[in-house]
């Protein structure tokens, strides 16, 4: 070949590479068609299952929380429709500006802007995000006139724990707020808490959360890959939680919550044929609402750093020296082996255990004389009582008051009881390092030293008193019901105890000796026996708060308040057929007989007279005559 | 001849143009559901069709002769072209590859893809004396230098595209074996200095998650992954038009540009394949068919060239889907939507037209 003709293309060349270039393209049409059949047909089982598991979704569905009533049906707590403000953030054009023309028409605060802003940076922007809750009709009125200048803002109505009684209930109802870090251990049951935003975190929403939450529902929805639902399949809805109807009586515990008003300290009411909770007061009390959504800072700040301390539920956690009121037991006690109630002891003033100089001064200075049982509960001797103490030792004075629940929990179902202290032997060996000595068990006779005891345990007492020994756990929940179909789902089986004694007249002896408090000529609490239409037992108690020296009188206007003692009463009525045993413990309130006994003595006549409408044929007439 | 009787339409090749019309046909109903039903994407779609339908026409008007005669004119304004995209370009994606025209947007690098294998076909069949060595250079560097543009905008997938149509070229012009191998030598050895030069990290991600894409399936991997999952949950029938959830529900990225084809093969399934690559194999064998009819080396050359070109694309878009091949930014021949390549595609079929013109006057 020539030069020239090496610089020419040789066609014979140029097709064969057409050939090969053919050859090429059949291979890699091959390879294609291998790689789509091979995903179509091997692989399609598994591409299938991952489509499906891509777009098919499931979006819990919240349950409606199950009411709380009270005995007579009053809700204590409901779910009301308010209105959040809700925004899409990528459907607003201008996030700051619209925020900020917002804060104007319904004054948002900067706080809820810069949370808002700090869930943005971590959520995505076409999931709604709550602005702004329980907006005022008024808001609701200029935001719904606005609305058009906000795209990507609206109103949503949403379902919220409302407690119409706010502080009167508080301790009792409690109160739900958002699912913490806290609530984690009882969240993390698979699906339980599915589309719930909140948990009942004290009192009986949290003691009957289960009962109360209701099971999340869900939806089967088709969700496109930004995670916008596209359309519902399938829904399983949800089921509401059930109503409960507590025993309280709320006018009962509005009354109490009245007479405790200016005061630090509780009230407890029970049934005690049933053991029902009529009313469980603590003063003062809070609002609950303010928890639901979470409440802020500084409101929180307020309650928790009050001297009055608002959040502390006095009648369940609360733990005093019971003072004279435990006097009525430990004389049950001392029946129960023998000591006879008729059996005179001579009160000086003092008393003094033999070989000590130590004087334990009676209350009253002077002294009572000669008192048998009856006149040392009526009068409330000391004297008598560190004598009976001393005879019958610490150890059955222990045994024979826990028989009766002391230094227990009664058992309430509310959640974190206290269970008081009945001191002992082997306590003070264990607890204080110490051995028990003589002089312990004279001031364990008058129910001081370092005897505890709850508002609620004095009122179970006094319960078991009022029954002649009958024992039930004091107890809020009634029955459950279903909401939907109004049938009762369960109601609570009360188990009942005996506190057996030798004989069972003892009770009636120590009832006698108790209805003298009050009817007596001399009883402490004859104050308050004026006009009362019934009669009734009860035991006045004064508890010092702080030891008094030797030699030194106690002045209650010339102590600080922080040191006064506390006041306190025990008793139930009628006395031939008991409708109600109550305890009041009056922080710092002073004389029993002056503070505590009245207030139980208004209670317990608002309690008979006007919500069960006994001894009450007069009243009828005069009203009929007004109509 | 008479031309009295010529229509003017009889510059058309037509089974060509049967098997274009079939493309673009297919391509509309799998644009209809691949962009939600969206009826104005579709009306753009037909207008760009008839826009390079008529680029298409008119090109095959033009005789071979001249468009040989007019390589080199041709080539220079495409790399003046690149060049000012550099330097004025508009930035879309992260990349520059646009002139704006006022009333198109025009991507330059599109062209280089018709100019370049006509420039390396019109210097390897040029009479000149210039020894064949020095031809051979020259054709490289005419193939290595748009190349080089088009990576700086970057535009790593028309770079490919543009060094396969102009290699292509080279290959079939006899180049011989040794000098084959020894590129291909060159290659392996300069390939880790090209991994850590020339390629963006984003590049070496796409190439590093091919080989295993569910290692991320969330992140690097979610374009791959989910193609492959539409793909692959479609079967052999396919889910049905407008009813793939993967492509409805906006699972697959860029469904209705480069990952038009999972859409396709999620509603259409294998069938839908095979029909469609049956298509596209008619194209290419019919480009074949007019090369080797051909009698002129140029002509032959550049029907080689470009109808190996476009398998080039239907065969990295689909290799990039249904992964095999890294994802790169080539779209599906005439089914995808956008970018100037439909009217580049157009005018390729016009040369070959022309070419074909070629084979009947003789």
């Amino acid at each position: 070949m020539s030069r020239a003709g090496e610089n020419e293309i040789d066609q014979h060349v140029l097709e064969v590479r057409f050939f090969l270039i053919l050859l090429l393209i059949a291979l890699l049409s091959l390879v294609l068609f291998v790689r789509v059949a091979y995903l179509q047909i091997a692989q399609h089982d598994r591409f299938e299952l991952l489509s499906q598991e891509n777009h098919i979704d499931r979006v819990p569905l919240e349950p409606v929380r199950g009411l709380i009533l009270d005995r007579n049906e009053e809700v204590l707590a409901h779910n009301v429709r308010v209105f959040n403000l809700e925004i899409q953030p990528d459907r607003i054009p201008d996030l700051d500006r619209s925020l900020q023309e917002l804060s104007h028409l319904v004054e948002l605060v900067p706080a809820d802007i810069e949370a808002l802003k700090a869930i943005l940076k971590f959520r995505p922007s076409f999931e709604r995000q709550t602005l702004k809750t329980s907006l005022t009709d008024e808001q609701v009125a200029i935001f719904s006139v606005n609305q058009h200048r906000f795209p990507g803002v609206e109103l949503k109505v949403n379902l919220q724990r409302d407690y119409p009684y706010g502080d009167l209930a508080a301790h009792i109802v409690g109160y739900v707020g958002r699912i913490s870090v806290d609530d984690r251990e009882q969240v993390n049951e698979r699906g339980e808490y599915n589309g719930i935003s909140h948990i009942g975190k004290t009192g009986i929403e949290s003691q009957y959360e289960k009962t109360l939450k209701g099971e999340p529902g869900h939806s089967q929805v088709e969700m496109n890959a930004h995670g916008r639902i596209v359309r519902h399949l399938r829904q399983e809805l949800p089921n509401s939680g059930q109503t409960l109807h507590l025993s309280l009586d709320i006018m009962l515990q509005k009354e109490a919550m009245a007479a405790l008003d200016g005061y630090e300290g509780a009230v407890v009411a029970i049934d005690p044929g049933t053991g029902e909770v009529l009313a469980l007061a603590s003063a003062p009390g809070y609002d609950p609402n303010l928890f639901v959504n979470g409440i802020s800072q500084s409101q929180y700040s307020l309650l928790n750093d009050s001297e009055q301390k608002p959040l502390f539920n006095r009648s369940i956690y609360g733990q005093y020296a019971p003072g004279s009121t435990i006097k009525g037991f430990i004389s049950l006690v001392g029946l129960d082996h023998g000591f006879e109630h008729d059996r005179k002891v001579y009160c000086p003033g003092w008393y003094s255990l033999p070989n000590s100089n130590r004087r334990y001064r009676c209350w009253k200075r002077t002294g009572h004389g000669l008192v048998d049982g009856h006149s040392a509960i009526e009068r409330s001797c000391d004297v008598y009582y560190y004598n009976l103490a001393t005879r019958l030792g610490i150890d059955r004075l222990q045994e024979g008051l826990m028989r009766f629940g002391f230094g227990q929990k009664t058992g309430i179902d509310l959640p974190s009881e206290r269970s008081g202290l009945m001191p002992g032997m082997e306590w003070k060996r264990t607890a204080r390092n110490r051995p028990w000595f003589p002089g312990d068990t004279v001031n364990a006779g008058i129910g001081q030293g370092y005897m505890l005891m709850t508002p609620v345990q004095l009122a179970s007492v006094t319960a078991i008193l009022a029954n002649r020994g009958v024992a039930i756990a004091p107890h809020l929940l009634k029955m459950t019901e279903n909401p939907i179909t109004q049938q009762p789902e369960s109601s609570v089986v009360t188990e009942q105890e005996q506190v057996e004694l030798k004989e069972d007249k003892f009770y009636d002896e120590v009832i006698e000796s108790m209805r003298r408090v009050v009817h007596g000529e001399n009883g402490t609490a004859r104050g308050i026996r004026t006009d009362m239409q019934y009669e009734m037992a009860g035991k006045t108690g004064t508890a010092q708060v702080v030891g008094i020296p030797q030699g030194q009188s106690y002045d209650e206007d010339d102590t600080p308040k922080q040191y006064r003692d506390h006041s306190l009463f025990v008793g139930f009525a009628p006395l031939d057929d008991p409708k109600i045993a109550i305890s009041v413990v009056i922080e710092h309130g002073g004389s029993g007989s002056k503070v505590a006994a009245p207030i139980a003595r208004r209670l317990i006549d608002y309690y008979l007279l006007e919500r069960l409408n006994l001894f009450a044929s007069d009243v009828d007439v005069t009203t009929i005559n007004e109509a | 001849m008479d031309s009295e009787q010529k229509s003017i339409f009889s510059t058309l090749d037509y089974p060509l143009l049967s098997g274009i019309l079939l493309v673009c046909s297919l391509g509309l109903i799998i644009l209809y559901s691949a962009s939600g039903e969206n009826a104005d994407l579709l009306i753009k779609h037909s207008g760009r069709i008839v826009i390079a339908l008529i680029a298409m026409y008119v090109v095959s008007q033009i005789s071979i002769s001249t468009l040989s005669t007019m390589s080199l004119f041709l080539y220079l304004i495409g790399i003046l072209l690149l060049i000012l995209v550099l330097a004025f370009g508009i930035v879309g994606k992260g990349a520059q590859r646009w002139i704006d025209l006022g009333i198109l947007r025009f991507q330059p690098s599109e062209i280089m893809k018709i100019t370049v294998p006509m420039m390396a076909a019109w210097i390897m069949t040029s009479h000149s004396m210039v020894p064949r060595g020095v031809k051979i250079f020259l054709a490289v560097l005419s193939i290595a230098v748009p190349c080089t543009l088009v990576i700086l905008q970057p535009d790593l997938g028309t770079a490919i595209l543009i060094a396969v149509s102009g290699s292509i070229v080279i290959f079939m012009a006899g180049i011989s074996w040794k000098i084959i191998l020894a590129v291909g030598a060159v290659g392996a050895v300069s390939a880790p200095l090209v991994w850590n030069t020339v390629l963006y990290d984003y590049q070496k991600e796409r190439i590093l998650t091919l080989l295993d894409p569910w290692s991320d399936p969330l992140g690097a991997g979610y374009h791959a992954v989910q193609s492959m999952i539409a793909i692959g949950s479609g079967g052999v029938g396919g889910k049905g038009w407008l009813s793939g959830t993967q492509s409805q529900l906006e699972f697959i990225p860029e469904r209705s540009t480069d990952f038009i084809f999972s859409v396709m093969s999620e509603e259409f399934g294998l069938g839908g394949f095979i029909l469609l690559m049956l298509l596209y194999l008619l194209l290419v064998v019919r480009g074949f068919w007019i090369g080797i009819c051909v009698e002129d080396t140029y002509s032959k050359l550049l029907a080689g060239g470009f109808s190996f070109t476009f398998f080039t694309y239907v065969f990295v878009n689909i290799g990039m889907v249904s992964g095999i091949l890294p994802v790169v930014g080539i779209p599906l021949p005439f089914i995808s939507y956008g970018g100037t390549s439909i009217v580049t595609l157009m005018i390729g079929f016009g040369i070959l037209m022309s070419i074909s013109q070629r084979i009947k006057s003789h």
